[in-house]
This record gives C-alpha cells, structure tokens and sequence, in this order.
C-alpha cells in the first residue's frame, strides 16, 4: 500500500507488424511494419522502440526529459542493451533493469516506491522486446527453418512506457508488491508459461491473503505473458485456493494477438507483451473510464541460454502492480 | 503451491498440447519425397545433358544445397519448414538451411566474428561428430577387412 499513490501522467506505445495487426491495433499510438524503426540492426530497431516510446509519453505529459528524476529501463537484450542505448539522449539518472518479462512491473514497483518515499517527484519506466532481437538470443536464427510446439510463445515486438508523477490526476498506483523467485522445475524453454504460472500464484494468494480482497473486486486481473498454458494453470490453482478468477482474469498475451488466427501457439511473451498492453490499451480505457480497479502481475522466466544448456529449471518471478482511477478508498 | 514439483511437473505435461503427430508425419513424409523426388529428377537431367554419372553425383547435391540457401536467403524457407518440419530438415536442405540462416542474422556483427564465426552454430556439431562417426565407421571397415 503506498500512502502517496503515484499517478501515471503520460504513457505511450510502440509495436511492430503481427502486434498491429492483432486485436488491440488502435490503441497503440505508433507502428512500423518493417519492424526496422528506420535502423540498420534489430538491436538498433529495439532501443528506437523504447526511444520513441519515452518521448512520445513525455510529450502527451506535457514534460521534457530534463524534469524526470530517473529513468527504469529493461529489455531481453544480452546487458540491456536496447535501454541503455535508448537512454542514453535522455541524459538522466538511469537504472537498468533485467526482470525479463516481468521488467515493466518490477521498474513500475521500483518507480512507485521512489515517488512514494518523496526521493523523486518524476520517473520514466520503460520496457521492450523485439521479436527479432529475442530469436537471436534465446532461440535459433531468424530464417532457420523449425517447427514449434503448441505451448510455445512469440516474442511481442513491442515498447511501452509509463511516466510516473508524485502530482496528477491519475490514474494512481495505490499498491505494489514485489515478487519472490519461485522454481517448480520446469526445464522447457518453449512452455514459459509453466515455468511462471507459479511465481504468479505465489503473488496473488499472498496480494489477497494480506489484503482480504477478492477477485471480483477488481475490473480486470492482467497477467503479463502466462500464455494459453500459464492462464490455464492459474485459473485451475486460484480456484482450487478458493479464488475463481474465470470471470476477471485475462493474459497480456493472450490479448495482444488474435492467438489462433494469427498462428501464436501460446499466446505472446517478452518485456513488450505486457507493457504495450497496459501503456496502451489499459490506460487508453482508464482515460475513457471504462476501467477503474485494475491488478497487473507481470511474470518472468529467469533463464539464461547458458543455464537452459546446463539443464537447469527456469526460475519464475511474478511483480504485482494494482491500478486505480481512484486516489483514496 | 502447495504441491511438490514432481507432482507440478505431471499436471503441466498432461495439460499441454501436444503437437499434432499424425498431420506433422504426413506432411514431412510428402514434402520429404517431394525434395528427394525433385533431387532425383535433377539427376537423371544431368544425365541426360550427358555429364558423367560421377560428376552428377557431386552436383545434385550441389544443386539442392544452393536451391535451399537461396530458398532461406528470400524469407520463404522457414515458412516451408514451419509445416514440412522433418521433410525440409533431413535432407540436406536442412544442412543448408542451418548453415545460411544463422550467417544472415550474423552478418550484423562483421564478416569475421559474425558470419564467419557464427555460421556453424546450428551445423558444426553436426559436421563434427559426423566426422567423428565416419572415422569411426572407417575403422569398423577396415578392421573387418583385415579380419577377413
């Protein structure tokens, strides 16, 4: 619980081709179908994303990057590249982040906590995969010819970011809670959302445990890119906890593409999954108040390609993040 | 979770869906055939442009590797190989495939450490213990030889 909820005071985002042509096209604000941001590498491409996506939230909060306290970035990217090169004009206080998929909650959670405690009255959170960039690294080059299997997922190409201010008129961060690292011993890389789905159970039943809240208190229960698999998994364990979130629960790569049509396997993943679709449509419907009490959980999967080759489990964290047109109670 | 991973790991394999084996077979089996039947075609073409049958032998395999490249190197290799999974990925236009697309990703960081270092990441444990297995075949072979 923050007693200075932090409001949101601008927010943009970037995708790329398949995000644009899924269902939630009109409300990200900017689009490239070559996937190339007018860049010659796919890193470049990246860091341009998050680049274009912090201006664009600056602009739309009527600020300049001079007045930010600090920036939290993070990407999938080998040392965070695609945020540091993309902070890099911004010329303010910078903490790079690696949360994997769960980065835009983590620097969210982070942020909220600086603004609340007083320590900086603006912040810059930021977050992006590249679909191209994530072949790359975690899995085989772009043009090798392989099937996948049913549960995996497609890195989003996409870029999202969120200006946080101690000043505004929301909507407000009134609650955060920062994940624990939980490994139930999945080792497949192309089922993520097994490898999460526990991290976010453990967050949400002790987010209601210490709260005494119920799912139906809440407009809508986000998680950030559990896929078809991860939904699954948390709506049968909640529910077996006692918490049916059938009716309020919904996945950020779930929404991003039309999971079927466009031949996504699991659904969506990456640090861009979840912050596109909450720095675009969930705070495009908080501004046209169709939303008022939101919780995004977003969810990593902490592996390397090192520690995959190892044989080791892929390590699940799961930040939590409630947002709500309303300051006070 | 108050189940232990064993028991985590049972209930996640049961609920995930499993690749559709049958439709994946079929169409690896046709596609396969379809590559090896068109190799086969080119061979007997060769032939009939009166190239010497040794020769032939060399260039099929030539032929296929380079239509496999330039397959991968316009985009629609992978879009083929999404569907034909084993067909496209046992005979040698998988070898190819996994030579050239790595190279083009790469091309980004140099001709030296990018293409040139990393275009036999997919391949070179293949070439390696091929190799490796034919040294070892050779010796079975002469060793039974000498046997004999």
């Amino acid at each position: 619980m923050l007693k200075n909820p932090p409001t949101v005071a601008g927010y943009a985002s970037v995708v790329g081709k398949r995000e644009h042509e899924g269902p939630l096209r009109e409300y990200f604000d900017l689009h490239d179908s070559t996937e190339k941001f007018g860049m010659d590498t796919w890193e470049k491409a990246e860091s341009e994303m998050q680049r274009l996506s912090l201006n664009l939230a600056l602009a739309k909060a009527r600020l300049c990057g001079q007045e930010l306290g600090a920036i939290f970035a993070g990407d999938l990217m080998n040392q965070c590249i695609g945020s540091s090169y993309a902070a890099e004009c911004a010329h303010r206080p910078f903490f790079g982040l690696y949360g994997a998929c769960s980065t835009f909650a983590e620097g969210s959670v982070l942020a909220s906590l600086l603004l609340d405690s007083g320590a900086f009255s603006r912040c810059a959170v930021l977050a992006s995969s590249h679909f191209c960039t994530a072949q790359r690294q975690f899995r085989y080059p772009l043009e090798y010819g392989c099937q996948r299997t049913p549960t995996s997922q497609r890195t989003a190409t996409a870029a999202g970011a969120l200006i946080l201010a101690s000043e505004g008129n929301g909507p407000y961060i009134r609650e955060v809670l920062p994940g624990t690292i939980v490994d139930m011993g999945i080792t497949d890389i192309n089922n993520m959302g097994a490898a999460m789905a526990p991290a976010a159970y453990d967050t949400l039943t002790k987010y209601f445990g210490e709260t005494g809240k119920k799912p139906e208190d809440f407009d809508l229960i986000l998680t950030g890119d559990l896929g078809r698999e991860g939904h699954g998994i948390i709506c049968d364990f909640m529910k077996s906890a006692g918490y049916d979130m059938a009716d309020v629960y919904n996945d950020c790569g779930l929404m991003l593409y039309d999971v079927d049509g466009q031949d996504m396997h699991s659904g969506g993943s990456g640090c861009g999954c979840s912050a596109a679709t909450v720095a675009g449509y969930i705070m495009k419907r908080f501004e046209k108040k169709e939303l008022c009490n939101v919780l995004y959980i977003a969810t990593g999967a902490l592996m390397s390609p090192a520690s995959l080759q190892q044989g080791r489990s892929i390590p699940g964290i799961a930040h939590l993040v409630r947002i709500s047109a309303e300051r006070g109670e | 979770m108050n189940i232990d991973k064993q028991t985590y790991k049972k209930y996640v394999k049961k609920r995930a869906p499993r690749s559709p084996l049958l439709k994946d077979m079929l169409l690896a089996f046709l596609v396969g055939g379809a590559i090896c039947a068109f190799a086969e075609g080119i061979y007997n073409l060769y032939l009939l442009l009166k190239i010497e049958e040794e020769t032939v032998r060399t260039l099929v395999p030539v032929t296929i590797v380079f239509l496999a490249s330039l397959a991968t190197g316009l985009g629609f290799f992978d879009s083929l190989a999404k569907h034909a999974g084993a067909g496209t990925l046992v005979p040698i236009t998988g070898f190819s495939n996994a030579v050239i697309s790595p190279a083009l990703d790469d091309k980004s960081e140099g001709l030296v450490m990018g293409v040139g270092a990393k275009m036999f990441t997919i391949a070179g444990p293949v070439i390696v213990y091929g190799v490796i297995s034919s040294v070892i075949y050779g010796v079975i072979y002469w060793l039974l030889g000498v046997m004999a």
